[in-house]
């Protein structure tokens, strides 16, 4: 059941486009404490504010450390949180209104999620067969159990398992086929759009390099679109076409990929490409960049890297920078608009 | 004289089902002020033969024939309290998560005087100023005070620094590293690996860093160790392991990792994955997955044989079977 | 279901149960005890309530092994002329119906409370654990007391089902708080893990995931507490039925039997007391022992 990848014209709409999406969580200690102890409101604004687009068969890669909001971007997306401000398009219908809609069930089937951990995404008590055919189920796609069996043999041949693993448990697999049994269950419903968070995180080098093989060989069979989440700039090197670097909730730099590599723009992209180690420069002097990123309850003010920053200048720290058009890539720097660097 | 020398190390683990060996037979040394890498995938052994040497192996794993010496003494056959006075004095440890590294009841300067007090004979007074002086050679800012902070007040990568200077406290030859930078951001880790390498080479501490992640190992050591089913099956100079690997699956491994210089269409990937510890294949443990395998292999278990610049358990490096091969 | 119960029985559990003396003894006899109580009817010596097979002449005497004991009637009569053997077996019966009659009762409302509770989070957590805190801060024997008592002077001639009907409502009201507790907990664990977001993804509702994805994570706990529940279950109603309370009394339980026979222990017959207390506390010791096990059993840190 593969979609013939569709060869988008020039100016089609990009399948996916977010629009100034925010979400902010409230974490507050509890009232009592807050009356008796005098503590205020914690607001977290885990996004604060991105827009991007992803055109049809490609993929994204969002990248950037812990806390900088990428995660909740992904859960944005797919619909498992509620957004605080701005909106997600998907085929231009906008996806929350949809969802909470009752014909919108639909849009679910559409657009699906693999998780990091391997360990926690399979339920420890279904067999794999009811774990891949939830969604067949849930959705009314097979007519009987026959059927779904059928269907489920398909699904786990197609990402390199055998039809006899149906009948196990999660915890007879290793690491890598477990997260291809959560890529099987990703494709049942024939989604269009795959949102991946750190699939690749949790398990060992070789078997990565089995489960990136398996995404990429599947998104050119069925056209798939991916949004990539990552820390590791290397394996985001290997798999998108266009990135984005997340800080604090905000997007630093959009740019194609090679652009992204070959010419970082943003003070802390060309940090974090810096700071990782490289197998290939053996015995290489660097000057890491000090500080460490800033408790994301109280930001920094104006631009939120300006206090690690070596080209912040005093309007650095007082206006926040929009993310402008500079050369085909996008840039949220002060510096970079005014050519200082 | 090598500071720490491992020959034929094994670690068996008894369970119910069986006894499962998870490190078969493992040589190696360390020579002083040297960093030597062990890398390998997850159930390689690696964590267990760092906890074989500082000798917290978690029972009922034990250490089932072979010796460890360091600086010329065997410690594998010492008891608790005998490894107590080594542990820490001299040789010291960092692990990987540092939340749970600091008992988070007591400050990070009771930690430190109580370890530097523990192994050196100084006053409380003396203990105190090395306590601040070494958190300032961490790159802990405002040092003196922050020594009466307690580990919840200082963030991962400062929490990571404090554990470091924990494990220089009393002044050790050598420092077993498990994966000390896996849990950070990849910002701190850069920092982290800086700050060890330069103080280690400042006291002259030899390191074993433990880890899975090559790039890692690239920038930090002198030699390293690959290991695969509870043995090694490569070791040697970093630079000729990474770029002229003489095992296949060192080959394999460095041909599967993401390059940030190299841009491929497919990752080379390894078919199969390592057999569990209860399904170890007789002679080579490789040899189903290994591209290049003939009957030897399937039969008797290399040793390490000398292979270029480095050392790989293989049998293509067999003298004999390269001339067969020539002919 | 049977796959499930071959999978528990064939892997560490069923190995740990193979191992442990002290869980195969208390399953024995707890076996033997329940097997005693279910078959009553059939296989006690005599039938203690047939009114036409008692003759006064049999009462009080001792058990077989004393003078004037007969083989008869092992383990001696009370002072109605009732076999003691046959008694604690149709007791045996009523306790332990009651027992896990309740047990059954007050884990299915309070797994559901705490499935609720931990999924839902909130205000309505927090109103279902405040009501928990209300209910744990009265003594579960008094509210037992209250309830029975009550159901009593509102239906004095109620027929007996009503009778055990109020009587396991009276016990169960206060033991569903530990089941609340315990999976709520599990709950809000499971809840977070990234198999119930894949579910949310697919689109499967509120319901369906709590019924079939969490629920079966959060069982584990709620066996373990079962067991020793039925244990405490049967001692409660014991004590009600001791009270006077409890079971009515053309049906006695192990209880009543107990309070009968009191009266009988200072004038030295003994048997009529002491074997129900030696059988009360047998059932109870060995499901207890078994809660124990289980609960090792399933502690993953101990394996």
């Amino acid at each position: 059941m593969s979609a013939i990848p569709v060869q988008a014209p020039a100016d089609a709409q990009p399948l996916v486009r977010v629009d100034d999406l925010a979400k902010t969580f409230d974490v507050s200690p509890p009232w009592l404490n807050r009356v008796l102890e005098r503590k205020p409101r914690a607001l977290l604004h885990a996004v604060d504010g991105v827009s991007f687009e992803i055109e049809r068969g490609k993929t994204m890669a969002l990248v950037g450390e812990s806390g900088c909001g990428k995660s909740t971007v992904a859960r944005l997306l797919v619909g498992l949180y509620a957004p605080s401000r701005g909106n997600v398009a998907f085929d231009g219908q906008n996806v929350h209104a949809a969802l909470a809609r009752p014909g919108g069930r639909s849009l679910r089937r559409r657009i699906q999620m693999i998780f990091q951990d391997p360990y926690a995404s399979l339920n420890p008590r279904w067999t794999v067969e009811a774990i891949v055919g939830e969604p067949l189920s849930e959705h009314a796609i097979v007519s009987d159990g026959a059927a779904r069996a059928a269907r489920v043999d398909e699904l786990l041949q197609s990402v390199g398992l055998s039809a006899q693993d149906k009948a196990k448990y999660p915890h007879q697999f290793s690491g890598g086929q477990r997260q291809r049994i959560s890529i099987a269950r990703a494709l049942a419903t024939a989604p269009e759009f795959l949102v991946c968070d750190e699939p690749t995180s949790a398990l060992d080098v070789s078997v990565q390099a089995q489960v990136l093989n398996i995404m990429k060989d599947l998104q050119r069979e069925r056209g798939l679109t991916y949004l990539f989440i990552s820390h590791n700039l290397a394996v985001v090197r290997h798999v998108s076409d266009s990135v984005g670097v997340m800080y604090l909730g905000r997007l630093v730099e959009v740019a194609a990929k090679r652009a992204l590599f070959a010419q970082p723009r943003h003070p802390y992209t060309r940090m974090l490409l810096d700071a990782i180690p490289q197998m290939h420069a053996t015995g290489r002097a660097r000057t890491p960049v000090q500080g460490e990123v800033p408790n994301p309850l109280s930001p920094p003010t104006g631009c939120a890297f300006h206090p690690r920053c070596p080209h912040a200048n005093a309007r650095c720290s007082a206006e926040r920078p929009r993310l402008l058009d500079i050369d085909g890539v996008r840039v949220a720097c002060h510096a970079v608009e005014e050519g200082r660097i | 004289m090598s500071l720490l020398e491992v020959s034929h190390l094994v670690v068996d683990i008894p369970g119910r089902r069986g006894t499962l060996r998870a490190i078969d037979g493992i040589s190696f040394s360390i020579a002083p002020g040297e960093i030597l890498g062990v890398v390998g995938e997850s159930g390689a052994g690696k964590s267990l033969t760092g906890a074989a040497i500082i000798g917290l192996l978690e029972p009922p794993g034990r250490v089932a024939s072979g010796e460890i010496l360091l600086e010329g003494k065997r410690i594998d056959n010492l008891d608790p309290r005998q490894m107590h006075h080594i542990r820490g004095k001299r040789i010291g440890a960092i692990f990987q998560d540092p939340l749970t590294s600091l008992n988070p009841l007591f400050t990070v300067g009771k930690q430190l005087t109580e370890t530097i007090r523990a192994h050196l004979p100084v006053s409380e007074g003396e203990a105190r100023l090395r306590a601040i002086r070494l958190l300032e050679d961490t790159g802990i800012p405002a040092a003196e005070q922050r020594i009466d902070h307690y580990p919840h007040q200082f963030s991962g990568g400062m929490r990571q620094r404090v554990v470091i200077a924990l494990a220089l406290a009393a002044e050790p030859t050598l420092i077993v590293a498990d994966e000390p930078t896996t849990a950070l951001d990849v910002s701190i880790q850069a920092q982290i690996i800086q700050l060890l390498k330069r103080l280690c080479r400042e006291r002259g501490a030899a390191v074993m860093l433990i880890t899975h992640d090559m790039g890692v190992i690239a920038e930090t050591c002198d030699r390293v160790a690959v290991m695969y089913a509870g043995r090694i099956v490569e070791i040697g100079p970093v630079h000729e392991v990474i770029h002229a690997p003489a095992h296949p699956y060192t080959a394999g491994l460095m041909a599967s990792i993401p390059d940030m210089a190299i841009e491929r269409e497919r990752l080379n990937q390894i078919d199969g994955a390592m057999p569990r510890l209860n399904a170890i294949p007789t002679g080579c443990a490789y040899h189903p997955r290994c591209p290049r395998a003939f009957e030897r292999c399937h039969v008797e278990r290399p040793e390490l044989l000398a292979a270029g610049a480095t050392h790989a358990a293989c049998w293509l490096h067999d003298a004999e079977h390269g001339k067969a091969v020539q002919a | 279901m049977k796959q499930t119960l071959t999978r528990w029985f064939d892997g560490d559990i069923g190995y740990s149960f193979r191992h442990s003396p002290v869980a195969i003894a208390a399953a024995v006899v707890g076996l033997i005890c329940l097997f005693c109580a279910a078959f009553a009817p059939w296989i006690a010596p005599h039938n203690p309530y047939d009114l036409s097979t008692l003759d006064l002449m049999d009462a009080r005497l001792p058990p077989a092994w004393m003078e004037q004991g007969t083989s008869k009637f092992l383990l001696g009569t009370d002072e109605q002329g009732r076999d003691i053997v046959s008694t604690l077996m149709y007791g045996a019966r009523i306790s332990l119906v009651v027992g896990i009659a309740s047990v059954l009762l007050s884990m299915l409302v309070g797994v559901s409370l705490g499935l609720l509770a931990g999924f839902r989070g909130g205000w309505v957590d927090a109103f279902l654990m405040r009501l928990c805190d209300v209910m744990l801060s009265f003594p579960a024997i008094l509210v037992a007391l209250l309830i029975a008592g009550v159901g009593r002077a509102l239906f004095p001639n109620a027929p007996n089902t009503v009778a055990f009907g109020v009587l396991i409502l009276a016990i169960s009201l206060t033991k569903w708080v530990d089941y609340a507790r315990t999976v709520r907990g599990s709950t809000m664990v499971e809840r977070h893990k990234e198999y119930v977001q894949a579910a949310r993804v697919t689109g499967v509702s509120s319901f369906r995931i709590m019924r079939k994805h969490v629920l079966p994570n959060v069982l584990g706990p709620v066996f373990v507490i079962s067991t020793i529940q039925v244990a405490t279950a049967i001692i409660t109603e014991a004590t009600l039925s001791f009270l006077g309370v409890g079971v009515p009394p053309t049906s006695p339980s192990l209880g009543t039997l107990i309070s009968n026979g009191n009266q009988f222990l200072f004038s030295g017959e003994w048997w009529m007391t002491v074997f129900p207390g030696a059988a009360l506390v047998l059932i109870a010791l060995s499901v207890n022992l078994l809660g124990d096990w289980l609960r090792d059993a399933l502690n993953p840190r101990l394996r």
